[in-house]
């Protein structure tokens, strides 16, 4: 069988560092950060951990080439979505919403 | 190949052999690969709502704010820890399949439905107080209209409004109508993934899985997993974007 077996000790592992993660959002969300740093660091944060999920837990670090290029696939269309309507939405100061 | 050798191979392989396939490798791969493709129709349908959340906050930001620190960051976080740890029982189960370590495999499958049902018990207690805070948008609720109270300056009720900045209660109510919206798309799809591991469930009882042939259990933790994810970046945008400005 020439499925990857992923060790419990790295399931282990990757669960501590989401667990981490929820607490340190949770705590740096009420601080007060300068600009838009709150959101940021938030997204930031959210992004890695999600980034563990799928390549750890859905096991896409050891998958076929061709899961990463749909997952990637998955991303750039998402990014086509939010570039294009919010760079409708925000030149449109002239427009009362 | 020839027809006839394959015909052998398939008579001596497998029995969940699907006739389409070459060997067992092959179909866990498709399984694989197909669920990949649904997710990416899920990540944009996701998207659309991330997208409408993320122009109206842009528009209403002290609204957003405001409309935000009335929900409860507590059971929001306690939450978030419930979908953590059932994503990391759901790779167990995966994991006790791959081993062939079956008590394992159910144990972990059983908890991780349980937790996926607590999930959705603790977001019952949240829609519960939005109902009794009149924070339900728009007539969804017939006879019970969106109608929240608004604190007055010193008043600390937590069941009242504290708006601020010149946020208004209509965009409040917007921020309401995208809560829902996300939330209750997301507890469907919870819905659907604890149907779908009560069914795997069964099956992994009656024996059904092996370290040879546990492609259906893999896949379904795929589902769950996304589900997890998306809940991930939903917690921090709708419970923790205006806890800075209190």
């Amino acid at each position: 069988m020439s499925e990857h077996i992923v060790p419990v000790k790295v399931y282990l592992t990757i669960f501590l560092a989401l667990m981490v993660g929820t607490v340190v959002t949770v705590w740096a969300a009420f601080f007060d950060f300068p600009w838009r740093l709150n959101t940021i660091i938030a997204l930031t944060i959210a992004s890695v951990k999600a980034t563990l999920v799928v390549l750890y837990f859905m096991h896409v670090r050891y998958s076929a080439r061709l899961v990463w290029v749909i997952v990637a696939s998955a991303l750039f269309w998402m990014g086509i979505l939010f570039a294009l309507t919010l760079s409708d939405y925000f030149t449109r100061e002239w427009l009362p919403l | 190949m020839t027809e006839s050798s394959v015909a052998i191979d398939h008579a001596t392989s497998h029995p969940a052999l699907q006739h389409h396939f070459e060997n067992m490798e092959q179909q866990r791969e498709a399984g694989t690969i197909g669920m990949w493709v649904f997710l990416v129709t899920e990540i944009m349908f996701f998207g659309g709502m991330f997208l409408a959340y993320t122009l109206y906050r842009s528009y209403y930001p002290a609204a957003f704010a405001a409309a935000s620190n009335h929900l409860d960051i507590t059971l929001g976080a306690i939450n978030t820890a419930v979908l953590i740890v059932s994503s990391f029982t759901m790779a167990l189960a995966v994991y006790g399949t791959q081993v062939g370590r079956t008590r394992m495999q159910n144990i972990c499958l059983f908890l991780t439905l349980v937790l996926g049902l607590t999930f959705l018990g603790i977001k019952a207690v949240e829609y519960r107080s939005k109902y009794e805070d009149r924070l339900i948008p728009g007539r969804l609720i017939p006879g019970r209209e969106f109608g929240p109270q608004v604190a007055e300056a010193n008043d600390t009720d937590p069941h009242k409004l504290h708006l601020r900045d010149g946020a208004s209660v209509r965009q409040v109510e917007m921020f309401y109508w995208i809560y829902f919206a996300m939330t209750g798309m997301h507890a469907l799809h919870m819905v659907i993934g604890a149907g779908l591991l009560t069914v795997i469930l069964i099956l992994s009882l009656r024996g059904r899985f092996s370290p040879e042939y546990h492609s259906p259990v893999e896949i379904s933790g795929l589902y769950w997993h996304f589900v997890d994810i998306v809940w991930i970046f939903l917690f921090p945008l709708l419970y923790l974007l205006g806890r800075h400005v209190h």
